[in-house]
Parts: C-alpha cells; structure tokens; sequence
C-alpha cells in the first residue's frame, strides 16, 4: 500500500487554545479513513488543515510529495490542492449555478479543459452517482442527499487522490447510509485514499478500514474499527459510544 | 434679482429680519416686500460694511413705497425664479428684484407700471468682439443666460443658438471667461458689473432687447397696485426715484427721463398683456421641451449609475481584500461623499476645480451623480460580497480557484443577485437625484418643469406630467429588477 497522506505532529492554536496539539496520522490508496471525536475536539479542523485552509502553527502535511508547513500557506497550498477534494458537511455547492456547472466550474476554470469536454466528464459522473436527471437543478432544489453526491462529483471531476469528507452520514437518513458506505469504498478501490469524519458508529464498523479517534485535539485511539470500538481503551471512545449517533 | 452666493441671502433675511423685529416698536404696521437677497448689486445685497443690512436701489424703494403708505419695510427673502408664484400666494405685498415686466408675467400677477428700463446686451471674450457681434454670429454655440428671463425666451427662439439657462447670474459670465459658453445674453446692469469682474470680457454697446423692472403685487392686497403706481409716479415727477438710482454707480442713464416722462405724462400702465395662451397651446408647446429634458435627464443618469457602479465594485473590493492603507482611504471617500451634500459636491466639481480642469456641464454632471453614487453603492457591494458565507469560498478555493476566480466566479455572482433590490433602489433615487444639476446649468427635466410652470402660472398640469414622465422612467426599471430577480430563482439550464 502506498501512502498518499502523512500528517506530522499538526498544531494549530487560535488565541490561547490549542485545537491541535501534535496529530499524527497516514493515509495510503484504498483506505478509507475515518476520524471521530466528540463535538470539539477537531475533527473538522483536521481536515481543514489539510486541504490548505487553515494556517498551521506546527507539524506538517505530506501528500503525494507536496509539502504543507507552519508558515507556508498559499503558494504551497495551491499546488496541494490540485490533489485533494473536499466535501464539505454543508455540501456548500455553488448556489447561483445548476448541479451540472458545480461540477463544470474547476474543470473548465482550473484544469483549463474544453467546455464541452467538462460538460460530458460531470454527467457522467453525475449519472455514476445516481443524480445524473438532476443535473439542471439549481442547489437549493436538491435534497440533501442528491447535493452531497453533487459536491462529492465535484470533487470527484479534478480526480483527487485524497478526498476529504467532513460529516458526510449527518445529512441523510439512515437507510441510505449504507448506500453512501459501498459508493465511498467504490471510489477508495479505485486507487483514492479517503478520510472522513463522522459521529455514527455503525456506519465506521461497516465500512471504514482503519479508525482514529481524536480528544481534546491529539488522537488517543488508532486502529481496526470494530476492534477500537468493541473494546474502547481511552474515555473519550468510550464517551463517543454513550452518545447516540445523530 | 440674481443669485450670488445662494445661501447668503437666506442667512441675511434671518438675521436682518430678527434685528428688525429686535430693535423696532412693533406699533408701526410693516410692510412686507419680497426679493431674492442672493441677486446681489445694484439691486438687493448685503452691505459689505454690515452684512444685517441690506443695499440697492430695489431696497430703497421698498423703503420709499412702504414710508408713503406709513409702513416699516420687512424683507422677505424669496429665490427669483419663485417670486411670481410667492405673490400669488400672497407671502408678501410687493415684490421687487429687478423683475422684468414680460407679458407672461404681466397675465399671471399685477404689475406696476416699469420704474426702470434697461437693455439686454451681449458680452463676449474680448478676443472675441470682432468675430461675435450678434446673435447671428453664435449659431451652434452655447449662449448663457440666467434662466426665467426675457434674455432666456429670446435665446429660446433664436435659431441656431443653444441656449443655456443658469440659475444665477454669477457663473454665466465667469463660464465665459474661461470658455465653457461663447457669449452672454443678459440685462446690461449685469453685464457691467461682471466686465469689471471678469477680465477679458466685451460687451457690445447695441441692444438686443430692451425692458424695464416693475414691481409686482401680490392680489391678496386689493388696492395696492394702484397706491404703488401713484406713488412710483410721484417719486418720478420730484426726483426721488432718480436720486434712489443715482445712488448705485452706473445704473443712472439717459434712458430712466424718457421713460419717467412717458410714465407720468399719460396715464400709462403696465403694458399690453398681448394674447392669452389658454393651457392647451402652453402645454402643447412645452411638452416637446419636457419629452427633451426628461431624455436628458434619462441619459444622465444611465450615466451616472454605469460610472457609480463600475468605481462602486472597486471600491467595494478594495474594501474587502485590500491593505489596510487601501481599506482607510476608501472608507475615507465613502464617508465624505456619504456625509457632504450632493450640491456641494456638484458646485466643486464644476466651479471649485474649474481653475484647474474646466468640465463641460454635462460631464461635470455625470462624473458628480456618478461619484457620490458609487459610494452609496460600494456599501452595497461590500455588504454583499460579506454575506457570501466562508464555505462557499472555501469550497471554491479547495477546487484550486485562485483568489480573483474564487471572487470573479462564486463570490461576486452570488453578492449581485442579493445587491439587485437596494441597486434597483438607488437607481431610481439617482433619477431623482438627478434634478439638483440644474444649478450646474444642465437643463433636465425638474428645471424645465419649473420654467413650464411659471409660463403657465399654475403647477398642476407640470407638475403631473412631470411626475408621469419621472414614473415612466422609473416603473420600467423596477420591472426589469423583478423579472431579473426571478429569472435567478428560477433553475436554468447550463
């Protein structure tokens, strides 16, 4: 297995509080990678940090050989986000353009490819991901489980080889999560690595490949799912299994 | 008569009204007499020695009617173009401003017999005497005038000419010293006085016209045009009214006798008031004159909202991602602009800098709607621009847009559509706003309305066509807005 996310010693302090303090973690091809914690304790942050949009206060981020560093922010996070995706918990698809021109926008503006070649890339992923007839819907005609798979083809169209979720099971009920689990462990055998986070924990059982669990910012728990969750070592796990999955 | 520094007189009325009421009994019944305090030398102005008190021949017969009647003068200060109207609503007993006696006027309120006569002449740039002589030799060039005059309806009829109306009596001439019109058509009293003003002027000796100044009565006082005329006569048979005019250098000439005699030897009045034009053919000739102004008023302000929207994006932008420098100098601008009146600005622009850069009126009117706007409008822009929320930026930017792309594509589309409603807004108060350019001698349609009225004598039918031709412009304006605005929500196809 390759690796195509390391994450070394992040930190990240905004005023006087520590958000991260020192995360470590990998990532390689295939994996699907799922991040829990109780509300606060960073897991959202994580992600932010690693798709360039927070500025870091220490550690570092490795993906594909792209350097992310305290310090170094817009110029290196230009060229890192060529390789990443991200699917925002809001989905927060482009309101003023159809689901079809979501997914056009960067193809045409970033990757500079022909229109009509955009065009053609975004339905079929689109119809890869069953919203294919809503192409022409505007975002805010869409549920909320056709505008995330809207946002992961947009995602999806600059062929990231790590695609960040943040949240994805919270928006939709929970008879389509499994649904949402074979199609994202579709995209990590295609030779993607994907970290998400999520609260539900039969969801990670099911379909995660490897779990890590994060509390006050450091990550306590590392390891396989069931076996992190079934037998939970550090308070803070046993604390997220109290809590009812929302 | 005539505006010289606009607020002025306003301030002199105030403060010479409250001394006159400070320091006099009040037993003595006054006499109120109505004039424009701005129109300055030889007819109402501020003593240079006391600005409480007011000088000119106008002034001193005032005093002489209101001592004949056995009554203390109280002056009331009203702007020139309005004083017809002000005596028909009876603010004041008589009006005197140097008031030409025209026909129009002559219908619309009593009229004393003229007390003075005077020549409407050309003034020219001195390097210009040879070429324009006449009227004839100005074709497609822009005469000044003040506007509401006969000098303006002779303008108005010559041929070839473009008339040009202003609001005082100032500027015309000092536009002509510094080339923005070719010539002046005004009463030779003004004339006079703005040659020793201005260097480099002529002013041809021949009349172009001659006229005289009455004074007007307002018709709430039954009687009173007659006691006037008495007493205008008298003072013409012994002297007074010649020592009054004497008084002020150069106004005396050898025409007052001729006209004193014709005045006292027959029992003459005012005048003929020539044909009466029922409502119908006033209203028929105006309304060509209105559909222009209101065009230009149209033009002008399409202007103005292209250029306030263009600098408003920039300031707006600038406020939002610029330097803090950037971001103080900006919201410096805006707050000026915010915090100064429009008028102000306008009088800067087109006769503050004009030492500097000379703007044509209808530039100057532009770049003054349009400055003061964008500011308005930048505050829009900013606020919108704001209300994009941060995931729609971030998402933008985690698809590898740069920071203009992220702007040009997710962030200023979305902020347009929320800023559509309060820009429809603005631009509607802009056509509005657009009427105060006349005092830059730009002849739109709130001005042009003005002159219709005071030739009609009455408002209602001006002022509801006025209002017909500002809700034609501004109805079709709100409809596109709306139609836009649904056009967005709707969903469209790629």
């Amino acid at each position: 297995m390759s690796t195509v996310l390391q994450v070394r010693g992040l930190w990240l302090r905004r005023g006087t509080r520590d958000i991260l303090s020192g995360v470590d973690f990998e990532a390689a091809r295939g994996e699907l990678l799922v991040v829990m914690g109780l509300s606060g304790a960073g897991k959202s942050t994580v992600l932010r940090a690693i798709a360039g949009l927070e500025k870091l206060d220490g550690g570092e981020v490795h993906i594909n050989g792209v350097e992310l560093t305290a310090g170094l922010r817009t110029a290196a996070s230009a060229a890192l986000r060529r390789t990443i995706g991200m699917v925002f918990q809001s989905h927060s698809l482009f309101e003023h353009m159809t689901a079809l021109d979501n997914v056009c926008l960067a193809q045409v503006h970033v990757l500079r490819l022909p229109r009509a070649e955009a065009v053609a890339r975004a339905r079929a992923l689109l119809d890869q991901l069953g919203v294919g007839e809503r192409a022409d819907a505007l975002p805010r005609e869409l549920s909320g489980g056709e505008s995330q798979r809207v946002a992961i083809a947009r995602s999806l169209a600059m062929d990231p080889s790590l695609l960040l979720l943040d949240e994805p099971t919270a928006s939709i009920d929970p008879a389509r999560r499994n649904d949402l689990g074979l199609s994202l462990r579709r995209l990590a055998a295609t030779g993607r690595a994907l970290v998400l986070t999520s609260h539900d924990g039969d969801f990670v059982r099911e379909h995660a490949t490897r779990l890590v669990i994060l509390a006050e910012g450091r990550i306590v728990e590392v390891g396989e799912p069931r076996k992190v969750l079934d037998s939970p070592l550090h308070p803070a796990t046993r604390a997220l299994l109290q809590r009812p999955a929302y | 008569m005539r505006r010289q520094v606009a607020f002025a007189g306003i301030l002199i009325a105030v403060i010479g009204v409250t001394a006159h009421l400070a320091g006099q009994a009040p037993a003595q019944p006054v006499l109120r007499w109505g004039g424009d305090a701005a129109g300055g030398a030889p007819f109402v102005q501020a003593d240079s020695h006391d600005l409480n008190r007011l000088v000119g021949f106008d002034v001193d017969l005032a005093a002489l009617i209101a001592r004949e009647l056995g009554r203390r003068p109280e002056f009331v200060q009203i702007t020139f173009q309005s004083l017809d109207q002000s005596a028909l609503r009876g603010d004041f007993a008589i009006g005197l401003s140097g008031i030409e006696n025209t026909a129009a006027r002559r219908r619309m309120v009593p009229t004393s017999i003229p007390y003075y006569e005077f020549k409407e002449v050309l003034t020219v740039r001195a390097a210009d005497r040879d070429r324009f002589k006449t009227l004839a030799d100005l074709g497609g060039r822009k005469v000044a005038t003040l506007s509401g005059t006969i000098a303006a309806d002779i303008l108005g009829r010559t041929a070839g000419v473009i008339a040009t109306p202003y609001d005082d009596d100032v500027y015309p001439y000092s536009d002509l010293a510094i080339g923005r019109v070719d010539a002046v058509l005004l009463d030779h009293l003004l004339a006079d006085r703005a040659v020793r003003r201005e260097k480099g002027l002529y002013t041809h000796p021949g009349a172009v016209a001659t006229s005289q100044y009455v004074v007007i009565v307002s018709p709430k006082h039954p009687g009173m045009l007659d006691l006037v005329n008495d007493i205008l006569r008298s003072a013409m048979r012994d002297g007074r009214l010649e020592a009054i005019l004497r008084k002020q250098p150069g106004v005396w000439n050898d025409d007052q006798p001729k006209l004193f005699q014709a005045m006292t030897a027959s029992n003459a009045t005012q005048g003929e008031t020539g044909p009466r034009l029922s409502w119908f053919e006033t209203t028929r000739a105006f309304f060509p004159k209105l559909l222009k102004a209101a065009w230009t008023t149209l033009w002008l302000s399409c202007l103005a909202m292209v250029g306030a929207v263009v600098v408003g994006i920039g300031i707006a932008v600038g406020r939002v991602y610029g330097s803090r420098s950037t971001r103080l100098m900006l919201t410096t601008y805006v707050e000026v602009m915010r915090g100064t009146p429009i008028l102000l600005q306008l009088f800067v622009i087109y006769y503050g800098i004009a030492s500097v850069i000379t703007l044509d009126a209808y530039i100057a009117a532009v770049l003054g709607l349009g400055l003061n706007y964008a500011a308005y409008e930048s505050e829009i822009y900013r606020s919108a621009l704001e209300a994009v929320s941060t995931t729609q930026l971030d998402a933008a930017r985690v698809l590898g847009l740069t920071e203009g792309q992220v702007l040009r594509l997710v962030r200023a589309p979305q902020a347009l559509r929320t800023a559509l409603a309060p820009m429809t807004n603005d631009f509607v108060a802009l056509l509005k706003d657009s009427s105060l350019v006349s005092v830059i001698a730009v002849p739109e349609l709130a001005k042009q309305t003005q002159i219709f009225a005071t030739n009609m004598g009455s408002w209602i039918i001006p002022g509801l066509m006025c209002a017909t031709l500002y809700l034609a412009m501004s109805l079709p304006v709100a409809y596109v807005a709306r139609r836009l605005e649904a056009r967005w929500k709707a969903p469209t196809t790629a």
